[in-house]
């Protein structure tokens, strides 16, 4: 690791200036990615400004009509929510098997949100769910909102103050885990909103990062069941291939995955 | 057995140690005026170094010295050696490329060292690491065997021609042929042996010190044989003669065969503390674990076997190309030839053996020794052969192996070897009843009506152990003699020190070692410590790997118990005025035997200490040294049976079943045999299932971490279900054959003929990871 300066700022006024200040800062909300490419030498923050701790920024809010989770609210406390539990369970499975209990108990969902590590479970909630982004200066709708591998609508030294899901009549999640790491191999978020609109993404899987899968949501959106799945092909085209597998690898968990989000759904 | 002698399942003494944080490992030693080293390695796998400009590193802050492959050379730094001479099949010896400690000139693997920065912190060490300026002019690179064997293929060393090393081959090839010729059967299987890279949970690291007024280096360092490092270090590097060096491995957390060798990083050290005249310490991080400690395996193979019309082996053919990456690592040359195709006859009665073996230079990392080192390639190869053979000709894989299996011992193998006791019906049935063999086609059927794919998979292992005699391996190139030592250095109130050339890395022999003691007594083992690591107190060591400890390490440990024994025996006679002959050795007293009169060990300990009442001419002392050579290899062998499941929609593999029945010999402490098997099966799933090295086209290791390299976790792993058999070694005083590499012996065989009889395709590599399987059950494997 080169030599940082570490903050640990008291509200996001004053994390915005810090970040402002700084000539390379980086702000840090759980850290298992940005650590880990500091170790390496990867990374190379002047500044790096720990907003996980500023007072208010973590906890959850439940309604009738939408999840509120605030961005530094660790994976642990969204697994272990029972109002989530109720009123998305999904996103309590997903939360609960991210990573292992370390990675749980220190990372957020701000911090994954706005890393967009390509494999990373909660973009596919987050999509999937047609959630909002909450930020310091805006909100902004998923479908605006992923912008590629670890790419973002996020403009420089803005932060994520929470994340929005609307409560979705049916969802379900289902991931393959990458044998390595453990991150998703293939995991694809499946939801009907109480719209009725079906919306389908995938995470792990795609050279471009988080995606929805139309295909699969028009096909779900007429026939809500494992079974309208049974005979789609799924395209390999812009599948990632690499030593954990072919693209073709890929598109097969995708279809897998979704019938197996669809089960876990109900 | 009493309650801590041999049998006993005594908790492991060092355990307090490393469970409460309190082992003392070489990293956390820092010694007076300590720098620390960092080395500047090469990014490509293949380039001249035209130029290394470090001027801009030696400003930096903190730094104190950056040296050279260059200035290493022109100070007679000797060249990495490779200690076991292999001839190829025309007689030539083998065909070495140099191996300087670090490059003057080329580079041939991503991560090989050119030069290394000294500085007064590790950061400090590292930032002017990266300000070293390498002028590398790139050369084309092989990273496969195929590659480095095409023509026209980039060449790695002048001196071997082609990139081999050697072209080797052991059995008959006329009677072999002829065996095939006249065969009612013939089986034929193309196997790749995947590359695995060790990945100790403690990286290597190493402290040299050295002393200018005494003109004496220390080197401590993470060693699995601390003797053998200085006797290298001496004999052939030209670091410092045996005396004036003195070498400490202390706590390792690890070796699995990857701490055998000398490596360039301690040679350097050692080097430049005499250099900067202050202490220097490198410690690797987990990247240069990946891309410099040895790596194990890396074999393709063509193997067929002939059988007569009753399904009785005829003979085996086998072909093998053997990957040793960039430079022949310290033991590498024996690896794919004596500690393999030696063991090609397995269990099984196979009247004519003949297997080639070609060594090939890649721009990869050196291959070495790993947990099993040649062994598990063998059985691999003739367990997933013969698993194949029982398929094709349609019998049942137990029968085909019992009709096959070598009864009468000793049994003297075409390959060399002669098994010296054995009883594979034993081990083969205990594992059948405990997986409930018969019971399998009921539960394949049942499982296919739950959409799932169920296999049974057999392995019947065999491995010589205990290496080894010294004369023999000698006859076949060895550079060393394979003995142990020990001595047992009695205190005057009896308690016991036990000094000994086996090395623990996990293997708790500060328990075993002190229960053989304390059996042979009948004290405690509290009375016993155990002392090993470190060449300033224990006399000489060949170390610990190739499962030698107990087999060699213990035998020397009895043999010289025998000798102290002996001489407090004529101390407690002269005392009690008997013969030598009527003294009983119980509870911690001499006896004479039919009668109550006895003395304590301490008191006899006591006595030979005060030497106020010796027998005539005895001298003082109570402590007695000796050198154990084995007569033969040893050779646990067993029966693994595997039973999986694996989904066919994602291809992912899932244990129902491990069943381990293994004929270790004597078991000394069984709870601690049971964790060796455990760690071995892991290691052995782990080859199977999951780890695999890959290097892409341009030589640069695609799994050099754990984002890509896939270790195995317990959640991955099922509960094994051990079992013993027992034949008592008749090779050693112990009784014992050595349990350390069994798992990783037998396991893989036994995993991957359980997919492959679950998905009904043999084609099928390790490792057999879900993409793997899932393309094999849909016909694109």
């Amino acid at each position: 690791m080169y030599e940082t300066t570490y903050h640990r700022p008291n509200s996001i006024d004053e994390a915005v200036a810090l970040f402002a200040k700084a000539s390379e800062p980086r702000y840090l909300a759980g850290g298992h990615t940005l650590i880990p490419t500091m170790k390496q030498r990867l990374a190379a923050p002047t500044d790096v400004i720990d907003i996980a701790r500023i007072p208010g920024l973590s906890g959850i809010e439940v309604s009738g009509e939408a999840v509120t989770i605030k961005a530094a609210t660790t994976h642990y406390d969204v697994a272990r929510s029972d109002a989530v539990r109720k009123a998305i369970p999904a996103l309590c499975m997903l939360a609960g098997d991210i990573g292992d209990p370390q990675v749980r108990y220190r990372g957020t969902i701000g911090g994954s949100i706005a890393n967009n590590d390509p494999s990373a479970d909660y973009p596919a909630a987050v999509l999937a769910l047609g959630a909002t982004i909450t930020t310091n200066k805006r909100g902004i709708a998923a479908d605006d909102y992923f912008k590629g591998l670890f790419t973002t609508a996020l403009e420089d030294g803005e932060i994520i103050t929470a994340v929005v899901f609307p409560v979705p009549a049916k969802a379900g999640y289902a991931k393959f885990p990458n044998p390595a790491s453990r991150f998703a191999l293939t995991g694809v978020f499946v939801a009907k909103l109480k719209s009725g609109a079906v919306r389908v993404a995938a995470t792990g899987a795609s050279q471009s990062g988080v995606m929805r899968l139309p295909d699969i949501e028009r096909a779900l959106a007429a026939s809500w069941s494992e079974a309208t799945l049974d005979k789609m092909r799924i395209s390999a085209d812009g599948l990632i291939a690499d030593v954990h597998g072919p693209a073709a690898y890929r598109a097969n968990l995708i279809g897998v995955m979704a019938r197996r989000a669809i089960a876990a759904a109900g | 057995m009493g309650v801590e002698g041999i049998g006993a399942s005594v908790v492991r003494k060092e355990d307090k140690r490393f469970i409460t944080g309190k082992g003392h490992y070489t990293d956390d030693i820092r010694l007076h005026g300590m720098t620390y080293a960092h080395f500047v390695r090469s990014p490509h796998a293949h380039a001249r170094v035209a130029g290394i400009d470090a001027s801009a590193a030696l400003k930096m802050p903190g730094v104190v010295a950056v040296l050279t492959g260059r200035q290493l050379v022109d100070d007679k730094i000797g060249n990495l050696i490779c200690g076991w001479m292999i001839h190829s099949k025309d007689g030539s010896p083998m065909h070495m490329g140099a191996w300087p400690a670090m490059a003057p000139d080329t580079v041939r693997f991503v991560g090989q060292a050119v030069a290394v920065v000294i500085a007064e912190t590790r950061n400090q060490a590292r930032d002017a690491a990266e300000a070293v300026a390498v002028d590398y002019k790139e050369l084309p690179a092989v990273s496969t065997i195929k590659a480095a064997l095409a023509p026209g293929a980039p060449q790695l060393h002048p001196e071997a021609p082609g990139n081999i090393v050697y072209d080797w081959s052991i059995g008959d090839k006329a009677a072999t042929d002829a065996a095939f010729a006249g065969a009612a059967h013939v089986v034929a299987l193309e196997l790749t042996n995947n590359r695995l890279i060790p990945n100790a949970m403690e990286p290597r690291s190493a402290i040299a010190d050295y002393d200018a007024a005494e003109d004496h280096y220390t080197l401590h360092t993470t060693s699995q044989n601390p003797h053998v490092a200085r006797l290298v270090l001496s004999a052939f590097y030209n670091i410092a003669p045996e005396h004036k060096l003195r070498v400490i491995a202390p706590d390792v957390g690890g070796g699995f065969g990857s701490k055998i060798y000398v490596y360039p990083e301690e040679m350097v050290a050692l080097w430049a503390a005499r250099k900067v005249q202050r202490p220097v310490k490198w410690t690797a991080d987990r990247t240069e674990s990946f891309l410099t400690d040895a790596h194990g395996r890396d074999h393709v193979s063509k193997a067929e076997m002939a059988f007569d019309a009753n399904h009785r082996m005829l003979g085996l053919r086998v072909a093998t190309l053997a990957n040793f990456g960039a430079y022949m690592s310290l033991f590498s040359s024996a690896v794919p030839t004596y500690l393999y195709a030696t063991l090609l006859s397995g269990q099984y009665v196979i009247p004519t053996i003949y297997a080639e073996v070609k060594g090939v230079y890649t721009n990869t990392t050196p291959v070495d020794a790993y947990r099993g080192a040649g062994r598990p390639e063998a059985n691999y190869l003739l367990e997933r052969l013969v698993e194949t053979a029982a398929r094709t000709l349609k019998v049942d894989p137990a029968e085909l192996r019992r009709k096959n299996f070598i009864t009468t011992f000793p049994y003297q193998t075409p390959v060399i070897m002669t098994y010296d006791t054995g009883d594979y019906h034993a081990s083969l049935d205990a594992a059948l009843k405990a997986i409930d063999y018969a019971g399998f086609p009921a539960r394949k059927a049942a499982a296919r009506k739950r959409g799932v794919l169920r296999g049974l998979g057999l392995s019947c292992y065999i491995e010589a152990c205990g290496i080894a005699p010294s004369k023999a391996v000698g006859s076949l190139g060895a550079g060393v003699g394979l003995w142990e030592s020990a001595e047992i250095r009695v205190n005057p109130v009896g308690t016991i020190e036990v000094l000994t050339g086996s090395h623990s890395h996990g293997q708790g022999h500060e328990t075993t070692f002190a229960q053989v003691v304390a059996e042979r007594l009948g004290i405690p083992i509290a009375q016993v410590s155990v002392v090993h690591g470190d060449t300033d107190k224990v006399q000489f060591g060949m170390g610990t790997y190739g499962s030698r400890s107990a087999a060699v390490g213990i035998s020397a440990v009895i043999k010289a118990m025998e000798k102290m024994e002996a001489k407090a025996r004529r101390i407690a006679a002269h005392q009690l005025e008997v013969a030598e002959d009527d003294i009983v050795i119980e509870n911690g007293e001499f006896k004479v035997a039919g009668t109550d009169k006895k003395l304590a060990f301490a008191s006899i300990a006591l006595a030979a200490y005060t030497a106020h009442n010796l027998p005539e001419g005895m001298e003082p002392g109570l402590k007695e040294t000796a050198f154990y050579d084995p007569s033969n290899f040893t050779f646990p062998a067993g029966a693994y049976a595997a039973e999986v499941e694996v989904d066919p929609a994602t291809g992912r593999t899932t244990f129902v079943n491990f069943v381990a029945a293994d004929d270790f010999g004597r078991l000394i402490n069984p709870m601690i045999v049971e964790g060796q098997v455990h760690g071995g099966l892991a290691q052995g799933i782990g080859q199977a299932l999951m780890e695999g090295a890959v290097y892409d086209g341009e030589g640069q290791l695609v799994t050099a971490s754990y984002m890509d390299y896939t270790m195995p976790r317990a959640a991955d792993l099922p509960s094994f279900d051990l079992r013993h058999t027992t034949t008592i070694c008749p090779s050693n005083p112990a009784g014992v054959k050595g349990c350390g590499e069994a798992g990783a012996i037998g396991a893989s065989a036994a995993t991957v003929n359980a997919i492959t009889d679950a998905i009904g395709n043999n084609r099928l590599e390790m490792p057999a990871t879900p993409d793997r399987v899932w393309a094999a059950i849909h016909g694109n494997g």
